[in-house]
């Protein structure tokens, strides 16, 4: 049985404290009433455009993701715990960052293993000796935090490139208030609306250095048919800069400009929300379209900041996570605040060996897949399915790893059969700049479907407003 | 502000406008073929050649047969120009600019969009057509109105302007071009040659049935016909009102910029044009030479906005 967010293990219809205001005025709802308001958010995320692409998808080309409106909460001194392990992560990640784009100290100390940095798809050999500013290159990040008891919390994965799902953070809390402004009134949450001005001010607080005027800021977007579309033009727009395309950028009397009406314009900071292989073609991949001639030798000169910085993905790598307690002991002396989950490197023929023989226990996922895609949750499937999973992690064990299968808490959630319990976790977003902001709360993604513990919204997750309690 | 930036506020806007007047072209044609004595066949080779399409319609069709017409003008995505394929235009225009946007204005044009495939079935129903012209007509207003009501007045407003009123002057001289030959002086004379309803047609297409009679208060006549689609400014659709809005964006793009353009100079020189011509002399030059002038103007004023701007650098 796992653990419910808000009856905690108990059999009982006591509530725990985070959710002492909740709990009563849910039970004071009508079901049907409930029902009405979730269609009225939906008509609101559908009008307001609050899309989102399934790659692969013909028909339906945009959908919206299911939001349910029962909130999940968390108590001030839960999060402070939280927020404390956030940043020690963020820190250290950081500091590891640096350091393999560096002297590479950790990997002559023989904490980490060398061929797993160079070897590695993420890392990014042109990034060795670059100084970016404040020695920084995941500024953006969203920690997947997942729970099994009281006390019980595990990171499941740092996203380090460019994590997703700000924008649904705060299009949920703002559908929250416009349906249940008297929830409200009774229980103190902490807002979470100052986001796109701190994204802001971390942008600026990380521009070129020599600069005499106030930094020019963009956000990247591949574009239209990107699956986070929404997102990027809802933070550019929040943040009161443009969103631009590869197209509308140009490297011109060294530096970056973008072409507006009035002709070129520099640029200093970009939101890159296209992924490294994209960014310049002379310097990655040759046939890209989506990113800027030159622009990767600016970024080099300190003409111009990019946002996560390139190779930042070395520090998320799916092979990387299992060393991050290592990584946090080493950078900041201090043993980890949060928890990773055990994991088996498929690259270890002990661990190979448990894997396959295991692998009905076990979720297994490919080191550089995303998105809940090419994953397989052992007992959730078949024997035919793990059967063929087998088979392809042993054709490729160094592209698998693996985790026992965690029971995920619980949070009262409205479905077809009425309110009942389903799995989540939670995505906190951090920014890294001049210094660290944390909003409170996150991302909470919940699986839909009952018993399910995939919470990805390509696999059919829905989100709900989560609430950091004030003291 | 982005050059695409523009150049999708400019097409977003014209495709919102051009949505609106193929739906009420096929609305007065579809009204016309109702009455007495009239061919649809010769009334929607008009209204088909009004709206740029015929070729492309008798590329797919032979004969020009009413539900037929009404499908290629109002669903068919094949053709950019019907109303479906305008407002699916607008809207991705619209969604690529998000950001220049206000939140009103994009959610009058998404819902728009949405329910856009829910009201195709309408189409199909012959006693439906009149409420789904209703639909589009409102639709547009909403967004118009969302669109004057939200805007900053900034180059946001005058990329819009300069969409909304190219395409109307675009379409009021192609309504008049195309049947010019109604207007000309010496059908009056000729007299109850052409029935009044082909001219009650034209005014209908650019809204001005009834205004005309507060303006001019005598039974329809050609000349004063032309007058006010022309050269009336208490006509929103008239040309020359059209003109007065888009010589007043392009000088605000100027005093915005701080920079005069060749663009504004050639509107301003149009508008000075429309402001001092009179029938007569218009009649005496050819009012087809005359229209004909003027559609090519107006189209070589959009590309010189969009050369000016860096729509597409």
């Amino acid at each position: 049985m796992a653990f419910d967010e808000m009856r905690g293990t108990g059999k009982g219809r006591r509530c725990r404290d985070p959710y002492a205001s909740i709990g009563p005025w849910l039970d004071g709802q009508q079901e049907d009433e409930l029902r009405r308001k979730s269609s009225q958010a939906e008509a609101l995320f559908r009008r307001t455009g609050i899309t989102f692409a399934v790659y692969g998808a013909q028909e339906a080309a945009e959908r919206i993701i299911p939001f349910d409106i029962i909130p999940r909460v968390l108590s001030a001194a839960e999060w402070r715990r939280l927020a404390a392990g956030i940043e020690q992560r963020v820190r250290a990640l950081n500091a590891f960052m640096y350091d393999i784009y560096h002297r590479q100290e950790i990997l002559r100390a023989g904490r980490v293993p060398a061929d797993l940095i160079v070897r590695n798809a993420a890392f990014v050999p042109e990034m060795m000796n670059v100084e970016p500013p404040r020695g920084i290159y995941s500024h953006i990040i969203g920690i997947d935090i997942v729970r099994t008891g009281e006390n019980e919390f595990f990171v499941l994965e740092d996203n380090t490139r460019t994590p997703s799902g700000v924008s649904y953070m705060l299009e949920n809390r703002e559908t929250m208030m416009h349906m249940f402004p008297e929830l409200f009134s009774q229980v103190r949450v902490a807002p979470v609306e100052r986001y796109p001005e701190d994204l802001r001010a971390t942008l600026e607080s990380v521009a070129p250095v020599q600069l005499d005027e106030d930094p020019r800021i963009v956000v990247l977007t591949p574009g239209q048919h990107n699956s986070a579309y929404f997102e990027h033009s809802f933070l550019a727009d929040r943040m009161g800069v443009e969103l631009v395309e590869g197209q509308d950028l140009v490297v011109a009397d060294g530096y970056l400009k973008m072409k507006t009406t009035k002709g070129l314009e520099r640029v200093d900071v970009v939101y890159r929300r296209v992924d490294d292989d994209y960014l310049d073609p002379l310097t990655f991949k040759a046939e890209s379209m989506l990113g800027v001639p030159g622009i990767f030798e600016l970024y080099r000169a300190g003409r111009v900041t990019i946002v996560n910085a390139p190779g930042a993905g070395i520090a998320d790598d799916k092979s990387i996570y299992s060393y991050v307690p290592e990584i946090v002991e080493f950078y900041t002396g201090r043993a980890p605040i949060l928890k990773n989950v055990h994991t088996y490197n498929c690259r270890r023929p002990d661990d190979l060996a448990y894997v396959l023989e295991h692998m009905a226990e076990l979720v297994v996922k490919e080191v550089h897949g995303s998105g809940g895609y090419g994953m397989l949750v052992g007992p959730a499937s078949t024997s035919a399915e793990v059967a063929a999973f087998r088979a392809k992690v042993k054709a490729e064990p160094e592209r698998y790893i693996a985790q026992p299968t965690l029971a995920l808490s619980t949070c009262p959630t409205l479905t077809e059969q009425g309110i009942a319990p389903r799995h989540l976790d939670l995505r906190p977003f951090v920014l890294f700049g001049d210094r660290m902001r944390l909003t409170p709360g996150g991302l909470t993604r919940v699986a839909l479907r009952k018993g399910s513990l995939v919470v990805n919204s390509s696999q059919g997750g829905g989100t709900k407003d989560t609430w950091v309690l004030e003291e | 502000m982005l050059g695409r930036t523009a150049n999708d506020l400019f097409w977003m806007a014209r495709y919102m406008e051009r949505a609106e007047n193929i739906a009420r072209l096929l609305e007065v044609g579809y009204r016309l073929i109702l009455l007495p004595h009239q061919s649809g066949e010769d009334e929607w080779r008009s209204t088909l050649k009004t709206a740029g399409c015929d070729a492309a319609y008798l590329e797919r069709h032979t004969k020009f047969e009413t539900s037929r017409v009404v499908d290629f003008l109002l669903l068919d995505r094949e053709n950019p120009s019907s109303v479906t394929s305008c407002i699916e235009a607008a809207r991705r225009n619209a969604r690529a600019q998000r950001t220049a946007i206000t939140r009103e204005m994009w959610e009058a044009l998404n819902s728009a969009w949405i329910e856009l495939d829910g009201r195709a079935r309408q189409a199909r129903e012959p006693n439906e057509l009149p409420a789904l012209f209703d639909w589009i007509r409102e639709r547009s207003a909403l967004f118009r109105g969302a669109l004057l009501n939200t805007i900053l007045r900034n180059d946001t407003f005058y990329f819009t302007q300069l969409g909304t009123f190219i395409e109307r002057a675009d379409n009021t001289a192609r309504i008049l071009d195309v049947k010019y030959y109604m207007l000309l002086p010496q059908n009056e004379i000729v007299g109850g040659g052409l029935d009044s309803a082909q001219w009650a047609t034209i005014l209908r297409s650019v809204s001005a049935h009834r205004s005309f009679r507060w303006v001019y208060r005598d039974a329809f006549k050609p000349w004063h016909i032309a007058d006010f689609v022309i050269l009336n400014p208490q006509l929103p659709r008239s040309l020359r009102s059209c003109y007065v809005e888009i010589a007043a964006a392009l000088a605000g793009l100027s005093e915005y910029y701080c920079a005069d353009s060749d663009a504004m100079k050639r509107a301003d020189g149009t508008l000075e044009m429309l402001s001092q011509a009179d029938m007569v002399t218009i009649f005496q030059r050819g009012l087809h030479e005359f229209l004909r002038d003027f559609i090519a103007g107006n189209s070589e004023l959009a590309s010189e906005i969009a050369a000016t701007y860096h729509f597409n650098d």
